[in-house]
């Protein structure tokens, strides 16, 4: 019997669900809003924080999950979305989703390694 | 040439039919939002990967008006994403019981909630600490 990858997409989707739930609002706040427009200490997120940041195993770890989750969670809904919306090209549309979402996964974790630290 | 012309329902704006479709879709589409704030965050740890010109870059457009228009609508969906995965939390999540009685949806509906301000105002005293 095929073995489905369901299990594997929707425990992606759920931990990028609950960390976007958890944590989501905060950080736009903080990234989008607090720190560029100086509510909070605009040096928060220069390029030596935020080298030091990503250099940390502790910070390069969070902001891989927080990228490569909230991506799987996205793709994971927006491939049912399009399906919603008539579009029933499943192995296409899984395909783009989950691509996008991978592709975002591996760019981001080749990156943060690369930073070293 | 065909003389059959079965009938197939339009899927046209089948959402806007009741309410529950309605808050279904309001609650699925957050994870556009979700998607495009993630890829913002990407795009700067490649341009720090890149350097300190490239980092700042990113920097400076994440001060212009259109994006914090872009992050005020992002932050709006972020919160609703909160509200709404919790509110259905009850129906996603295995049925739990404590001490020999189910746990009432109301219950893991407000945990829920309570957890994400108090993980939400954590990490801003973490940050805010750290930071000035």
């Amino acid at each position: 019997m095929k073995r489905s990858n369901e299990p594997i997409v929707w425990s992606l989707f759920g931990a990028g669900g609950m960390l976007a739930a958890l944590i989501g609002p905060v950080l736009v706040f903080i990234t989008g809003i607090a720190v560029p427009f100086a509510l909070m200490n605009p040096d928060t997120m220069s390029y030596t924080h935020m080298l030091a940041f990503s250099r940390h195993w502790a910070g390069k770890s969070f902001a891989f999950a927080v990228i490569a989750l909230f991506m799987w969670h996205a793709a994971h809904r927006i491939a049912i979305l399009l399906h919603d919306f008539g579009v029933h090209a499943v192995a296409l549309v899984k395909f783009g989703c989950y691509g996008l979402a991978f592709l975002a996964t591996v760019i981001a974790g080749y990156t943060l390694l690369t930073l070293g630290g | 040439m065909s003389i059959r012309q079965p009938y197939v329902r339009s899927m046209d704006g089948w959402w806007k039919r009741n309410a529950y479709y309605i808050r279904y879709m309001a609650r699925e589409i957050t994870a556009v939002f979700v998607a495009a704030y993630a890829l913002v965050l990407l795009d700067g740890v490649v341009r720090l990967g890149q350097g300190e010109a490239a980092f700042n870059g990113w920097l400076q457009a994440l001060k212009t008006p259109l994006s914090l228009a872009f992050h005020l609508v992002v932050l709006a969906t972020f919160v609703y994403h909160t509200w709404s995965w919790f509110s259905i939390m009850p129906i996603t999540m295995p049925i739990m019981f404590v001490g020999g009685k189910r746990v009432q949806p109301g219950t893991i509906t407000g945990t829920g909630l309570v957890a994400a301000v108090i993980t939400c105002v954590a990490v801003f005293f973490v940050v805010e600490g750290i930071s000035s």
